[in-house]
């Protein structure tokens, strides 16, 4: 680069790409890095944002540390594959970024790897130093409400993953025969929903949306969705960005209650830019719909102060026919401010009900300490409480919110604490581990069959191919069979692959 | 060493902060602020980055390239800075200006605001790194790079609320 000579800054890239000879820089960490044998070996369970940034930062910042990643699924990236929204490509870009970790030579995936299930926790700390739980949360947060488990209501977790691909949501199908639609929450998840379930065909075809939720959105007769939540307007927790979508979606129009936002446009005076930017968005929906759309047939809007009671069935009993509102009145004021029920109740006729209240971590294995009430592994800075050799990043460890950039810093921040001990001789690397080198084999004798990251852009090859023929940006593979079958090949749709062996 | 390119995947390197097809992906956020892509000239503008550990970067930065495209073309070490790759999908790239540069800024759009709004303590004179670009008349401006994001919603907020 021909402006180095003005760089009175020296970056530390070096520590990336210089090997063990770089390793005296870090006192405390010379013994660590004499053979490759002996390096300090981490394990990353999940391949989501979180596994990735921490093992990006763990890569970065040891210049001998390898970094084995296990996922469950043949695929990687996690929620920004089977969570972002088809329609939010931009987002999905840090995969860029994954894919320079997938590749670096100190690291490898191993997809197709149900960590306690497949292998326990246990065996996977005998085989290295440190084992990093990065596995999201796979549950999610039910109603607790009669009718919860009719047809007809489904979890915003199943739903987004329908229309994303996950395999085990490909066959929801869900029922979208009746006119109006509620969602539970008023999270970023109940606006992707409602937007994907109002949102134009033109728009959804070109993204990379499954080709049977296509098909089922064509043919539904959902016109209206009602995002309902327990607080205020002042309580909102979707971003401005996501009302904004809503506000500008062609063929839509806001459906609201001029009634619940009365006084306020009033309080807005001593609140902070982002929720006062954002309420008078709201405010400006309310007053009318948007320009030129007057006629459109499809609505979308807020309901507020409302809890879910109890979900009403048809007649015969076999389906979701509309949901039993409590009214709330809300005390406190502000962010904090709860809601207090009234006693009072209100009933909406709607054929589907989407729970949207949050995802939910799950423990995945006996030897991981879990907080089952806050629902995370307990840890401080990233460092499982009782449980030396153990950390956590992401989702399960701060409990299912936040955003990608969220959950990068907080992968950071655990590697650090990870590097850290090994410097302080808190995580002990004194002994040499086999790594991979142990699992592998037991993986083997259970007829486990991983996914490398180069068979993983042999699905990514197939994937972009098949959507390029639909003019989509990819098709997703919906069977793990399938994906196995395509990464294991050498068959000729290998050839155009970017693989790196 | 050279970032990666559109198409040159970086075999076996790791940087951070250098990512893949970002140019095609900044093409559409640029035609946000860019206006001074125009006057692109070969003179180099003096910028000084400070870190989020107050140390200070001195970079020569083309006029026209975005803020971000500095960070990365110059391979600056701030982690995680760009996510998106410069799409208006994340305030990852959030910087704070001087308040005399700030002014001859141009507009901010929504996009930029709502992201600007979910970054970690906005300031009055914060801008996305990715909707800047270097202009002749900011030689020798300093840009501080704040601590890092958080959601707009801290993790509790939800849990002080009861469920009737
Ligand atoms: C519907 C939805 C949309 C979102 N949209 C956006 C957005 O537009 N922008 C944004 O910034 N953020 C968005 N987010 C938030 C973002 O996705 C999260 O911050 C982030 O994905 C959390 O990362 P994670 O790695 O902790 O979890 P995850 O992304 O869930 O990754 C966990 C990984 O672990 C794997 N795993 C689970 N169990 C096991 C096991 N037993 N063994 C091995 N592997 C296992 C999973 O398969 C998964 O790949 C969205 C979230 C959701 C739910
Ligand atoms: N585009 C994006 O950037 C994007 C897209 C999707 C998701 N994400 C992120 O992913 C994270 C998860 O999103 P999310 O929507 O699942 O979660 P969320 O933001 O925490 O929203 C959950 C919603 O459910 C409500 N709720 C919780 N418990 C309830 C109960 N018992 N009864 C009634 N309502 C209840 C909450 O209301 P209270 O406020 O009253 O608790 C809130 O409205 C968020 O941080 C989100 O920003 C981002």
């Amino acid at each position: 680069m021909t402006t180095s000579r003005v760089l009175v800054f020296k970056p530390m890239k070096s520590l990336l790409t210089t090997k063990f000879s770089r390793s005296t820089r870090f006192t405390g960490l010379r013994r660590l890095a004499s053979t490759p044998d002996s390096c300090p070996r981490v394990c990353v369970v999940g391949g989501g944002p979180a596994g990735f940034y921490t093992a990006q930062h763990l890569l970065k910042i040891h210049p001998a540390v390898q970094v084995d990643i296990y996922e469950r699924l043949p695929i990687p990236f996690g929620l920004v594959r089977f969570g972002v929204a088809p329609d939010h490509p931009e987002v999905k870009n840090v995969i860029n970024t994954f894919t320079q970790t997938g590749q670096h030579e100190r690291c490898s995936f191993h997809g197709n790897v149900s960590v306690g299930k497949d292998v326990s926790v246990e065996e996977l700390q005998k085989a290295y130093h440190a084992v990093v739980l990065s596995y999201g949360a796979d549950g999610n947060r039910s109603l607790g409400i009669p009718g919860e488990n009719l047809p007809g209501v489904y979890s915003a977790k199943d739903f987004v993953g329908w229309y994303n691909g996950l395999p085990c949501n490909k066959d929801l199908q869900p029922d979208l025969s009746s006119e109006t639609a509620v969602v539970l929450g008023q999270g970023n998840v109940a606006l992707d929903v409602a937007r994907i379930l109002l949102s134009p065909l033109d728009i959804l075809k070109k993204t990379d949306i499954t080709v049977q939720s296509l098909e089922a959105l064509a043919a539904s007769k959902v016109r209206r969705v009602l995002i309902v939540g327990r607080r205020g307007p002042l309580q909102v927790a979707c971003t401005i960005k996501e009302v904004r979508e809503m506000v500008s979606l062609p063929g839509t129009r806001p459906d609201m209650r001029a009634e619940e936002f009365k006084g306020i446009a009033e309080s807005l005076k001593d609140v902070p830019r982002p929720r006062k930017r954002l309420t008078e968005l709201m405010l400006k929906a309310v007053q009318g719909s948007p320009a030129g759309s007057g006629t459109a047939s499809r609505l979308w809007g807020f309901r507020f102060l409302r809890s879910p009671v109890e979900v009403l069935p048809t007649p015969d009993l076999t389906r979701a026919a509309g949901i039993r509102l409590g009214i709330n009145r809300l005390e406190g004021s502000g962010e904090g401010a709860w809601a207090v029920a009234t006693g009072e109740t209100e009933d909406i006729e709607c054929g589907v009900v989407v729970n949207s209240i949050g995802y939910k971590s799950l423990p995945i294995d006996p030897a991981v300490p879990f907080d089952p009430r806050k629902a995370i592994i307990p840890n401080t800075m990233g460092r499982v409480e009782q449980a030396a050799g153990l950390y956590c990043s992401g989702w399960v460890k701060r409990g299912p919110t936040g955003v990608i950039g969220t959950t990068m810093n907080d992968s950071f921040a655990t590697a650090q604490s990870l590097i850290q001990d090994m410097g302080t001789g808190v995580l002990d690397i004194s002994t040499v581990k086999p790594g991979s080198q142990a699992i592998t084999p037991l993986l083997q004798k259970r007829g486990v069959n991983p996914v490398s990251f180069s068979d993983w852009e042999k699905i990514d090859s197939e994937e972009t191919r098949r959507g390029k023929a639909a003019g989509k940006p990819r098709e997703k593979l919906l069977e793990v069979e399938e994906m196995l079958k395509t990464a294991h090949s050498r068959g000729p749709e290998t050839q155009c692959t970017q693989s790196r062996d | 060493m050279k970032p990666a390119r559109p198409g040159s995947r970086a075999h076996n390197s790791l940087t951070p902060y250098v990512t893949g097809h970002r140019d095609a992906a900044c093409i559409r956020s640029r035609q946000f602020s860019c206006y001074t892509r125009t006057l692109r000239s070969e003179d180099k503008v003096t910028i000084h980055f400070i870190n989020r550990d107050g140390l200070k970067m001195t970079v020569k930065a083309t006029p026209g390239d975005s803020l971000l495209d500095v960070v990365i073309d110059q391979n600056l070490d701030l982690d995680g800075f760009g996510a998106c790759e410069g799409t208006l999908a994340c305030s990852t790239c959030h910087l704070i200006f001087e308040e005399e540069v700030f002014k001859t800024l141009g507009p901010i759009t929504d996009e930029e605001m709502d992201m600007l709004d979910l970054s970690y303590k906005p300031t009055d004179t914060s801008r996305l790194g990715c909707q800047i670009c270097v202009h002749k008349s900011q030689e020798g401006m300093t840009v501080h790079v704040p601590e890092s994001v958080a959601d707009l919603r801290q993790p509790d907020v939800g849990t002080t609320s009861s469920s009737s």
